[in-house]
């Protein structure tokens, strides 16, 4: 079993890297996520798989009785998630903002962080931004909006 | 579980929570986010005092003891990155008072600060590898919300680049964490070095040191991985850029002396680590040369003298790497002083661009003397605080005969200076091309106080490290020992109480 899911775990690998390459947010953010995915199986893989029970204490014993699974790959492997999926939530979040206030979803099309430095500025490349939808609530441009807005 | 041990840690979060819920109590999130930082540095210097009168001070969490648990040590090395976070936790959360605006403020960003500061703090006192993760994650989650708060196109653009390679690298970490565990069936730290030394598999042990290095190179900056840095560090507010500054790249080095020397002492670092930070010293202060941008220059910067660290850890005799953590507290303070100056200088000139600013010399004579102290002590001139860890290297390299570190050395010095020189003669005393240079006193007088207190503070603590060493270098030689001879370390962690 664990020839396949190690073979599993490179081809994730080399998914997510693939993706990771692709000129497109959404692509560099579901290559991430295949990448965690591939460390999170190396993790549970490295730990041993084994035919046995679930690693149970019963009530008044301090041990497993038998042969039992090890608990502590699972352990980590359940951090790395909750971790993982909190960044994947972060940065598809990200990639939303980055497309409304950039307009463009190619990263690197991404300059305005580096347009003046050196001598000779790179043109920006971005259009003009998308226009939010209309449901989300625009930041307010000025204080004098936000005035407005709160005093409404 | 020690009290002494787990303040530092518990202060952070438990005032992270309370500036999130700041805004409805009616009180203020910046002034949570001082007394908080104050108390972090009251429990630091108290954890310090604790290690220097009793030794290594370890304690199991949660009620298992070392190697099943999670422990947590403080050894001098530990104790000492604890204090200088405590330092700048509270400098810098004075200056956020007053450089963070209300929106960011009112959208958590002091509980981010706070929430930064404890990861910090949590992956210098963990002897655990995977909980070492778990707090290199806090910290980059903290320093995600930090990045993008309130931010314009810059800033996400910056972000985007940032957050990317910043969750590539600590994949990777996972991933070694899993084939080590899965190699040595152990995670505690002290417990590895045995553990590892009797497994027979030397490419399993090699791709895991590779992958754990790799991620640990790109959190501290090293060339070739230091893409995320200069792409990012100038985006968002000074305030940010400074703890930044101050605390990530630092733990990743601080993570590779702590990992190398202690849990892979037979993989040849050295070999690899050399030329990568002699390559990690001399592009960055070329690329620094090259920026007409006060806060750029700083940033190229951050990566040059990173690789002062990491050459300390890769001649790793003890004289080394006391250079080097030396070094690395000289330049935590130093560093982000120079942004705290720059963000001032932005505020009384307008620009951080030196050909559309100058005239700070006229204007302000005092924020001329903080910058021109910061300056040259970065710069490594005698006899300020970057001198002695800079000898100490210089000396370490030709104990070893490494001419070619020595010549990096001394040669990055000189261009730090040159950078130095540029910000003084173009921001400082050529005359501002519009005119508009401010003093001061155009500043408002809460706003001025909490500016200006941070950058004495910071200037006086790395006067204080350059004119009086000898406790310094006492506590950098003792951290050093303490890297180079584990076992101290390991007795105590594997015979840590509950």
């Amino acid at each position: 079993m664990e020839p396949v899911l190690a073979f599993l775990a490179g081809l994730l690998a080399a998914t997510g890297v693939y993706l990771m390459l692709a000129g497109h947010m959404l692509r560099v953010v579901f290559g991430i996520v295949l990448l965690g995915s591939s460390a999170n199986l190396a993790v549970f893989t490295g730990g041993r798989l084994t035919e046995s029970a679930a690693p149970l204490i019963a009530t008044g014993s301090s041990l497993p009785e038998g042969v039992v699974a090890n608990p502590l790959p699972q352990a980590l492997v359940l951090t790395a998630i909750v971790i993982g999926f909190g960044f994947a939530a972060f940065a598809l979040a990200l990639a939303l903002a980055a497309h409304r206030r950039l307009g463009t979803v190619n990263p690197e099309e991404m300059l305005v962080a580096e347009a003046d430095a050196g001598p000779k500025p790179q043109p920006v490349v971005a259009p003009e931004p998308v226009p939010a939808p209309a449901e989300a609530v625009p930041e307010p441009a000025t204080a004098a909006e936000k005035e407005r807005r709160k005093a409404a | 579980m020690s009290w002494t041990l787990a303040l530092p840690l518990l202060i952070p979060f438990a005032g992270a929570v309370a500036a999130l819920l700041a805004p409805r109590l009616g009180l203020r999130p910046a002034a949570i986010g001082i007394v908080t930082a104050g108390l972090h540095l009251m429990a630091s210097i108290h954890l310090a005092f604790a290690v220097v009168d009793g030794g290594i001070l370890a304690s199991g969490m949660g009620g298992w003891s070392a190697p099943v648990g999670i422990v947590l040590v403080a050894d001098a090395l530990a104790a000492i990155m604890v204090v200088v976070t405590g330092l700048m936790g509270l400098a810098i959360a004075v200056y956020a008072a007053a450089d963070i605006d209300g929106a960011r403020s009112k959208a958590g960003w002091h509980a981010l600060y706070l929430a930064l500061l404890g990861g910090a703090t949590g992956a210098f006192l963990t002897g655990d590898l995977f909980n070492l993760y778990v707090w290199f994650e806090v910290m980059l989650i903290a320093s995600f919300g930090l990045m993008v708060l309130g931010g314009g196109r810059a800033q996400m653009d910056g972000a985007v680049k940032y957050i990317a390679l910043n969750i590539v690298a600590t994949i990777f970490f996972l991933a070694a964490v899993g084939l080590i565990h899965g190699l040595a069936g152990t995670l505690t730290m002290a417990d590895l070095p045995g553990r590892l030394a009797a497994t027979d598999a030397p490419m399993a042990k090699g791709a895991a040191a590779f992958l754990l290095f790799g991620a640990l190179a790109v959190k501290a900056g090293l060339f070739p991985l230091w893409f995320w840095l200069p792409a990012a560090y100038h985006t968002p507010p000074v305030a940010v850029t400074a703890i930044f500054a101050a605390l990530l790249t630092k733990a990743g080095i601080y993570a590779m002396m702590r990992v190398g020397l202690l849990v892979f002492p037979e993989v040849p670092l050295g070999e690899i680590l050399l030329p990568v930070a002699i390559a990690t010293m001399v592009l960055g202060v070329i690329g620094a040369a090259a920026q007409r941008e006060v806060h750029r220059i700083l940033s190229f910067h951050i990566l040059s003298q990173v690789g002062y660290m990491a050459l300390g850890l890769a001649l790793a005799t003890p004289l080394a790497l006391a250079g080097a953590i030396l070094y690395m507290v000289h330049n935590i303070i130093v560093k982000a002083v120079l942004f705290l100056i720059a963000g001032i200088g932005r505020r009384l000139t307008g620009s951080f661009d030196l050909a559309r600013s100058g005239g700070l010399y006229a204007a302000s004579p005092v924020l001329s003397v903080l910058f021109l102290l910061a300056a040259l002590s970065m710069a490594g001139l005698p006899p300020f605080s970057g001198f002695w860890g800079k000898l100490a290297l210089v000396q370490a390299g030709a104990e070893v005969e490494s001419w070619a570190a020595i010549a990096a050395i001394l040669g990055v010095g000189l261009f730090t200076l040159y950078s130095m020189t540029k910000i003084w003669l173009q921001g400082y005393l050529k005359p501002h091309p519009d005119g508009r240079a401010r003093g001061l006193d155009a500043l408002p007088a809460a706003a001025r106080r909490l500016l200006l207190a941070p950058a004495f503070a910071l200037v006086g603590a790395s006067l204080v490290i350059g004119l009086w060493p000898g406790p310094f270098i006492a506590a950098a030689e003792a951290a050093a020992t303490g890297l180079t001879d584990p076992q101290p370390y390991i007795r105590a962690v594997m015979g840590a109480p509950v």
